[in-house]
């Protein structure tokens, strides 16, 4: 089997779009909307999050005859706790700043849906290849949209990009004003069904009767 | 996994599905000659006994705690290292210096000349006032006193701490050399709401307490946080943060309670 063989194209390309974790699978949205009022945290929890399931899924991958059925949850837990514990203290040692910005998020990691749903789904039958591409797919499918809803709670929320001012001063003269509103999580919310609006109306596959 | 092997006793094909084929594919014996395989154990163990199970537990729970035993050990001077040049970062904030973290510790080392705990009645004590635990100070009633030199002038630099909406609350401020006037304040939190609450650490909020007094009339009277627009009699204020009420409350008490423990201190050497 070639290391991109069409079958692992699809495991890792699919995510992005037509099987996006958060778009179409619906997971991992409680953290979408709790980290994307502003670009930089949107970016660093999505590559963190790529990381940990990547890592996670090859390790499950590896155990996977060994791990007793009953159990399975727990043991899946209990190596994503430890991954998520390693990003973090490796973040606090490597980029103090970044860390202290995503404070508790990097700790809900462990909660996060996508997680868990890959490591049962697809982790627990697929060799360690497979899974890591399945789980490098699912995490830059889920930054994806963090990144896009960021983007627009930011730019639209507080008129700066990554921190810089992108809206200029005379927009300001004018009389526009920053939508506050876009800064709270339920306008995160309206921001991904406007995504998945687009997303069905261009995928009609996806969409249900 | 939920597919069984079946094994033809009359050819010895193996056959993978839910249930016997009807007829086998190479010796077209019926499916009655078929017969189950159990499936194969590993190691000649049962993964779904007990023994396994508790075995498996332990044993994974004991690697993990050595592995991140490990990770935690060998990055412990790192993090000590970030976590006392944001210190640094910190302090040297609250009297409007800002300095990238790699350059934190010499400017520190040049512009702090003195630092001490002061207790209740304004007396200093022995004690490290860098390296202490600001929250267990505040319980034992000691007050940590950075003594700066900016330009010539003595700045007083106090710290800080409280409960903001998510998590607890510090921070830094300095007073002139009157013990009174605010130069500089910096607020730091753990997990306030970015976007709102934790707009207090930017220094849009922290920059408004600048020239503000803490007394009043010889009174201590803290400075108040007010939502934006709106007033309070008798002492200095300044604008909380839209949509970060109960931060800013947090921010509103925390100056109050933090400093009231260093009236003692403030007032002692007023000339």
């Amino acid at each position: 089997m070639g290391l991109l063989s069409s079958k692992n194209k699809e495991v890792l390309v699919g995510p992005l779009s037509t099987n996006n974790p958060v778009i179409v699978q619906m997971l991992g949205i409680c953290s979408a909307l709790a980290v994307t009022s502003k670009l930089e945290p949107s970016i660093v929890m999505g590559i963190s999050v790529t990381a940990v399931v990547a890592f996670a899924n090859v390790i499950i991958s590896l155990l996977r005859n060994t791990i007793p059925n009953r159990i399975r949850i727990i043991v899946q837990l209990v190596v994503v706790a430890a991954l998520v514990t390693i990003v973090s203290e490796v973040l606090k040692a490597f980029a103090y700043d970044v860390n202290k910005q995503l404070s508790v998020f990097v700790g809900l990691i462990i909660t996060n849906c996508i997680l868990m749903g890959r490591l049962e789904a697809f982790a627990l039958g697929n060799g360690p290849w497979e899974s890591f591409l399945d789980g490098i797919g699912n995490g830059l499918g889920y930054a994806l949209i963090l990144v896009i809803v960021g983007f627009f709670r930011e730019l639209l929320g507080s008129g700066t990009l990554l921190g810089f001012q992108v809206i200029p001063e005379a927009c300001y003269k004018l009389g526009y004003v920053n939508n506050g509103l876009m800064i709270l999580p339920p306008m995160a919310l309206i921001v991904i069904a406007v995504i998945i609006w687009v997303h069905r109306s261009r995928n009609k596959e996806l969409q249900e009767n | 996994m939920a597919t069984k092997k079946f094994k033809c006793k009359v050819c010895g094909y193996i056959h993978e599905g839910d249930k016997a084929p009807d007829v086998c594919p190479l010796c077209g014996a019926p499916s009655l000659d078929f017969e189950e395989i159990e499936p194969e154990k590993k190691g000649g163990m049962n993964r779904d006994s007990n023994a396994y199970t508790i075995i498996y537990a332990s044993v994974m729970v004991l690697l993990v705690a050595v592995v991140l035993a490990f990770t935690s050990q060998s990055l412990r001077g790192f993090q000590k290292k970030n976590e006392e040049n944001d210190k640094r970062q910190q302090i040297l904030r609250s009297i409007n210096v800002s300095v990238p973290a790699n350059q934190a510790e010499a400017k520190y080392n040049e512009l702090i000349k003195e630092a001490f705990l002061v207790n209740q009645d304004g007396q200093k004590v022995d004690g490290d006032a860098f390296a202490s635990d600001v929250v267990k100070d505040f319980e034992e009633h000691l007050y940590p006193v950075f003594v700066a030199d900016v330009d010539g002038q003595t700045k007083y630099i106090m710290a800080l701490s409280g409960a903001g909406l998510w998590g607890p609350l510090w921070g830094y401020i300095s007073v002139d050399s009157d013990r009174n006037t605010v130069y500089g304040a910096d607020f730091s939190h753990q997990g306030e709401t970015p976007g709102l609450g934790a707009e207090i650490a930017k220094p849009a909020f922290s920059g408004e307490f600048k020239g503000k007094k803490l007394f009043m009339d010889g009174t201590f009277k803290s400075i108040a946080v007010v939502k934006p627009g709106k007033s309070v009699a008798g002492q200095d204020y300044v604008d909380g943060i839209s949509g970060g009420t109960i931060t800013s409350k947090g921010v509103d008490h925390m100056l109050f309670t933090s400093l009231s423990g260093y009236v003692k201190f403030l007032t002692s050497q007023n000339q």
